[in-house]
């Protein structure tokens, strides 16, 4: 397949990697920030071929992980109301809240639907105008202008029974929140190429400054990935810092204008809590005053709504990369992809999803 | 044992001093997931219909039980059909609950015979859907060389169901010297695949989800006992075979490897996967491993006999893609690896609920 074959080439990944061994003279610590490139670090074993003393850590990049629980909690409760139809992505379907999942709503009776794109929410509103429909809106960047199309469409339509459950995370307050943290031990970081392809890389700029941090934007193919490892390992050993872009063929500098306009049209800035990591200031985003009436927070009353993380396994040090999946006593036996006990286990993009299903047994058999 | 079971064993044994925050309550409701063939499936098995039911036929747990009657060998099996939507680019659910029993019985080795359709029809169904169904089993089951010889009917009020719902039994004997079972998988045999994965999945999912694609992807859905019988003839030396249906070859072959306690080692180069299907599932974030497949067969073969076994597949039509896509090995008892283009391995699990597509 065109643009995917290349990019799995096992002899350009071996190259790569061979590249990678003479390069690296010094222990580094590099972090992933995406769900969806650790997943191919596990998938292709990729750690695998990284000369020893050079370790990934993986990163707080997977938007349904770190929805807060009473986010969770919120949409079991709409989706518990005989009027109302809850729509999600697949992924969130089994992520617990605090006593139960959509799955388990949805099997009670509550009208639940999976969708790939907001816009197919919009659909049903329109299709059912008895329904209260309302779409459970998580994700980074990447998902938030199609988020953000969903919620201008409804309001150009004037459709009356749509409504968003907003809960948008941003990575660039995330990283800087590792990088001022007193015990972070990242050196260098793969910013993820889908965000960078709506924001683009500017944003980057102010923490590869103020925290002296290199940080290369990278794809998802297993040779993006060792790509942008080689091109961070030159940077450290050489004493560089700048910011530099792997993944070429899809971000550009300034990103997709079109689509950075109208997340801020209808999104604003906001505190926001991550699961298993805690508030980050201004890391969010919310709808503005403007989208009220699409905002599900204020069209049901969810106010009396909340829910605090116990304390837990070790996913807030996992999100953080200060430990590994397979440092919790709880990994692979109370801890597993049907009972998930943290945020990490809890999707597929997880990291310790990741671990559980390419990973528990022995090293490379 | 399945680590994966010794993991849950364990889970009962410290729920005690269990210091995290504890998981949702025991499966209290039936899920989707129930009916996926990962785990939840086979945790309800287990937990559920095993301790219920258990006999020797049963405990094999193979696509059909084989019963000893008056010195014949009989399969026997059962499988209900609830596609959604009913009709798509290479069947309909009637021409799949044919072909379904028929290749549950073909996977015990057996020549299938007759078979029994129950219909449970939701009130205000087409008449017409209902004829093109039932006609599209007629042939299915004619071209196939067996009888339908014995049904039932019910309606359920409208709502109660889904339009069409198919359940077929059927019936079949086991030739002399035949003798298939998961549990008879030994390290060293080779592991046959009869052509390309995921084309009924995906070719469902594209209909359901609107998605079009260059060439049309249709199922593979299809009767496997003529493949099957071409195989025996080379050798009796086939110790297991299955049909890799819900949950796909990665579950069938969990199964295999969980049941026969050895394990497996795939080469991901040598899987066939079609072009358009890789692309689908690029797409909609899914690993061809775990889709469905409706004509299709892993056969778990002694390694002196493989390539033999493999050339008469290739002879057939439905085989012609065939692909000795693995091996059963002493390491990891109940884990199925696979070594990847770069030379890692790493786990072919089995899933726990149904594929979701990813968010990003």
């Amino acid at each position: 397949m065109k643009y995917l074959d290349e990019y799995r080439d096992g002899r350009i990944a071996r190259a790569l990697a061979t590249e990678i061994a003479q390069a690296c003279t010094r222990p580094w610590v590099l972090m992933e920030i995406c769900g969806g490139q650790t997943h191919t670090i596990m998938r292709y074993g990729l750690d695998d071929l990284l000369p020893k003393g050079l370790e990934l850590v993986h990163g707080p990049g997977c938007p349904v992980c770190v929805t807060p629980l009473e986010t969770i909690d919120k949409a079991i409760a709409l989706a518990a109301r005989p009027d109302v139809t809850l729509v999600s992505y697949g992924d969130m379907l089994r992520v617990p809240g605090s006593n139960s999942d959509l799955f388990r709503a949805k099997a009670q009776g509550a009208d639940v639907r999976i969708a790939y794109t907001p816009i197919e929410a919009v659909k049903i509103a329109r299709r059912l105008p008895e329904r209260k429909v309302v779409f459970l809106a998580i994700g980074f960047e990447t998902t938030a202008p199609a988020n953000a199309m969903a919620t201008w469409m409804a309001r150009q339509e004037e459709l009356a029974n749509f409504s968003m459950l907003v809960s948008h995370v941003l990575v660039p307050p995330a990283i800087r929140a590792l990088l001022a943290s007193p015990d972070n031990r990242v050196q260098a970081f793969i910013a993820p190429g889908h965000v960078c392809t709506v924001m683009g890389c500017e944003e980057y700029e102010g923490l590869v400054r103020d925290f002296r941090v290199p940080i290369v934007v990278g794809g998802f193919e297993p040779v993006d990935i060792l790509q942008a490892v080689l091109m961070l390992v030159k940077q450290l050993e050489a004493g560089q810092v700048k910011l530099e872009n792997q993944y070429v063929r899809s971000v550009s500098y300034q990103g997709n204008r079109f689509a950075q306009e109208l997340m801020a049209q209808v999104f604003e800035i906001a505190d926001q809590k991550w699961r298993g990591i805690g508030m980050i200031p201004a890391s969010g985003l919310r709808l503005r005053e403007e989208y009220a009436a699409y905002d599900a927070n204020k069209v049901f009353d969810l106010k009396l709504i909340t829910a605090e993380e116990p304390a837990e396994c070790i996913s807030a040090q996992v999100l953080r990369g200060l430990r590994k999946p397979t440092d919790c006593a709880a990994f692979g036996m109370r801890c597993t992809p049907e009972n998930p006990l943290g945020a990490p286990m809890v999707s597929s993009e997880g990291a310790c999803a990741a671990y559980y299903r390419y990973r528990r047994h022995a090293p490379a058999v | 044992m399945h680590p994966q079971f010794e993991y849950r064993i364990m889970a009962v044994k410290t729920i005690a001093n269990l210091t995290c925050p504890s998981p949702l309550p025991a499966k209290d409701t039936v899920l989707l997931g129930h009916g996926s063939g990962g785990t939840l499936s086979a945790e309800l098995v287990r937990e559920l219909f095993l301790p219920a039911f258990h006999n020797a036929a049963l405990d094999r747990l193979d696509d059909q039980a084989i019963l000893n009657i008056n010195g014949s060998r009989l399969a026997f099996t059962t499988d209900s059909f609830v596609v959604k939507p009913l009709f798509f680019p290479g069947g309909n659910i009637g021409s799949l609950a044919v072909h379904g029993t028929i290749n549950d019985l073909a996977m015990g080795g057996a020549k299938p015979l007759f078979l029994s359709v129950a219909f449970i029809l939701e009130e205000g169904l087409s008449m017409d859907t209902l004829r093109r169904v039932v006609e599209s089993m007629r042939k299915a089951a004619a071209d196939a060389g067996v009888a339908i010889v014995t049904g039932d009917t019910k309606v359920v009020e409208k709502g109660s169901g889904d339009q069409l719902f198919i359940n077929t039994t059927g019936i079949g004997l086991v030739p002399e010297g035949v003798e298939l079972s998961a549990n008879l998988a030994r390290p060293g045999d080779a592991v046959l695949l009869s052509g390309t994965i995921g084309d009924h999945g995906i070719a469902i999912l594209a209909q359901r989800e609107g998605l079009e694609f260059e060439s049309l992807i249709e199922s593979d859905s299809a009767p496997l006992h003529g493949l099957v019988s071409d195989m025996l003839t080379v050798t009796s030396e086939i110790r297991c075979m299955r049909d890799p249906t819900r949950g796909g070859v990665s579950s069938t072959l969990n199964e295999i490897a969980a049941t026969s306690n050895v394990g497996i080692e795939l080469v991901e180069r040598d899987i066939p996967v079609r072009e358009e299907v890789r692309g689908a599932c690029e797409m909609l974030g899914l690993d061809p491993l775990y889709v469905a497949n409706e004509g299709k067969l892993i056969a778990i073969v002694a390694p002196q006999f493989a390539q033999d076994v493999l050339a008469a597949m290739r002879c057939n039509p439905l085989g012609k893609d065939s692909r000795i896509i693995g091996k059963v090995c002493e390491s990891h008892p109940g884990l199925v690896t696979m070594r990847t283009e770069f030379g890692t391995s790493r786990i072919v699990d089995m899933l726990a609920g149904d594929q979701l597509p990813r968010i990003c």
